[in-house]
């Protein structure tokens, strides 16, 4: 596992079947998932784990991530197969600003596909485990 | 891994520079270290889009540098925001939170930005040249500087955009680097007639399809006719950049890496090969309407921000007639353009005939619609996928000319026979 922005949580896992765009995609107030034509509109990103493959989307992405770790209603912490500059740069400026360090890491294939919706992680410096 | 930084670099993180650089720099070299970068480049100029109102903290973030005295090094243009400033009756949102959107204007203006407010800075009077090294933010315009221009851009987000601004820094990393640039994946023309080829309303589903199926990958687009106008693969970007996470692409004959596909990949295979069948392009365009009514109630053009050519073109269009009274009609563009657009004298004409024009900001982002029931129609296919998430609408997709019919009558034109082989 790598850290793209270092931090703790612990959460319930939600696996996206696709790659959200932040932006268009999740309400920051609320944590829902607005894109309609997202496999998962409707459900809640907030307190969960999130898993993707990959970002996608609108550079505003970056905005919204920053806001759900103000406002409280965004993920707890993200896991996905290859980086992403824009969810990673929501994270660290929340971090600068707010000192609340929402973790986004980037794990193998093999490390990825271990873990379902509704599992319970943490993600901690000793890497990611079940709880 | 951690970044070499230059002297230049270790005096801002250290404060030399003062308190603004030193922050800016620090999210800039933890954004370089996620991207494995392992040294910082200059850029020449920034693209903000961190000037779009989306709640506390990005106005808190921009009071943080502008508290430390951030100012900008390099010319720093402004993407949308929440407000229309030209028309600021057509803002029909919470007062308070236009509010804050001005406060978050006002800073950025007061950090040295210029208030061009347009997500389409590749249709100002300066742009960046070929191989020029540049920080932009905005799905559109990133896709359109590395594909179109040539200049390079990584795929960026908010935040990093007004950093890199500060310092005149960026990560050496992504689509800054040549071995970063070259095609994955092999999109086949074929099988499609050349008048539908020759169609605007073609391009935008074209990337529509390309961004779903080119995961984080570059595509290649080979089959297209040579010299693809600005204008279309501006729709083709903005299309790819919504439907995928698309930070550049290939056409060849048309964007100025690829004369041919061989260079499009610098002689590497292609990941992928993936042929563009008609029956592929008439799902792709049927994906970007979620009704098929036959009224509609109000239409929207201009996402990206309409160019001097197609509001020149819609002024030929409407050929004297009105806009349905039932119907309102937006365009959407950047200040600058309307300007250069009524000096040419379209734009008069075109508000007289019930045409609507919104700048600095744009129909999908911040509510200036008037309430409808009925669809809304577009010829953008960014819209297209933005609108019914963010605004509850129902869209209809179609070429410009049909939207033009379709607001002249109020019922639904759609001109099907051009998406028919043959």
């Amino acid at each position: 596992m790598i850290f793209l922005v270092a931090g703790k949580a612990n959460g319930e896992v939600l696996k996206l079947d696709e790659p959200l765009s932040f932006w268009g995609g999740v309400d920051p107030a609320t944590g829902e998932i607005t894109d309609l034509r997202h496999p998962q509109g409707g459900m809640s990103v907030k307190g969960k784990v999130l898993m993707m493959p990959f970002g996608r989307g609108s550079s505003s992405g970056s905005s919204v991530i920053a806001e759900g770790i103000r406002s409280g209603s965004g993920p707890a912490g993200i896991i996905m197969m290859e980086a992403d500059e824009i969810i990673t740069l929501g994270a660290i400026v929340a971090d600068e600003i707010y000192g609340k360090a929402m973790p986004v890491t980037v794990v193998g294939k093999n490390e990825y596909e271990k873990y379902s919706t509704g599992d319970l992680v943490a993600i901690s410096e000793d890497g990611i485990t079940l709880s | 891994m951690t970044v070499n930084l230059s002297e230049f670099d270790q005096s801002c993180l250290d404060g030399q520079e003062g308190p603004a650089a030193a922050s800016a720099m620090r999210v800039i070299v933890r954004l370089a270290e996620a991207m494995k970068a392992t040294e910082l480049l200059d850029v020449t100029s920034a693209h903000i889009d961190s000037c779009l109102y989306h709640g506390p903290a990005v106005l808190d973030f921009a009071k943080w540098l502008e508290d430390q005295g951030a100012k900008v090094k390099i010319p720093t243009t402004l993407n949308v925001s929440s407000l229309d400033l030209i028309h600021p009756d057509l803002y029909r949102g919470d007062e308070d939170w236009g509010i804050q959107a001005k406060l978050l204007m006002d800073c950025y203006e007061r950090m040295g930005c210029k208030p061009t407010w347009t997500c389409a800075p590749y249709q100002l009077e300066e742009r960046p040249k070929f191989g020029e090294q540049v920080a932009w933010a905005e799905s559109n315009a990133i896709v359109f500087a590395n594909s179109v221009l040539g200049a390079r851009t990584h795929r960026y987000g908010d935040f990093i955009d007004i950093c890199a601004a500060i310092c005149g820094r960026a990560p050496a990393a992504g689509l800054h680097l040549d071995e970063n640039r070259k095609g994955d994946i092999l999109f086949r023309v074929d099988g499609l007639n050349d008048a539908l080829l020759d169609r605007d309303v073609f391009y935008p589903v074209l990337g529509h399809l390309v961004g779903k199926n080119s995961g984080n990958g570059i595509p290649v687009i080979q089959g297209l006719p040579d010299g693809v106008s600005e204008d279309r693969l501006k729709a083709l970007g903005a299309a790819a950049a919504s439907s995928g996470s698309v930070g550049m692409f290939h056409a060849v004959g048309s964007t100025p890496e690829a004369s041919t596909t061989e260079e499009a990949f610098l002689g590497t295979d292609p990941t992928d090969v993936i042929d563009v069948t008609p029956e592929k392009i008439i799902a792709a365009r049927d994906q970007l309407s979620t009704a098929s009514d036959s009224r509609i109630g109000a239409v929207s053009l201009g996402t990206p921000h309409y160019s001097v050519q197609e509001i020149k073109k819609l002024f030929e269009l409407f050929d004297s007639e009105s806009v349905n009274p039932e119907v309102n009609f937006y365009v959407s563009t950047g200040r600058d353009v309307l300007t250069e657009a009524s000096l040419r004298g379209f734009v008069k004409p075109l508000e007289d005939a019930g045409v609507i024009f919104v700048t600095d900001t744009c129909t999908y982002i911040t509510p200036i619609m008037e309430a409808v029931t009925l669809p809304v129609m577009t010829d953008s296919a960014k819209w297209a996928y933005y609108a019914p998430g963010n605004l509850g609408v129902e869209v209809i997709f179609g070429a410009v000319e049909d939207c033009v019919a379709s607001g002249i009558s109020g019922d639904l034109s759609v001109d099907s026979k051009i998406w028919v082989d043959g």
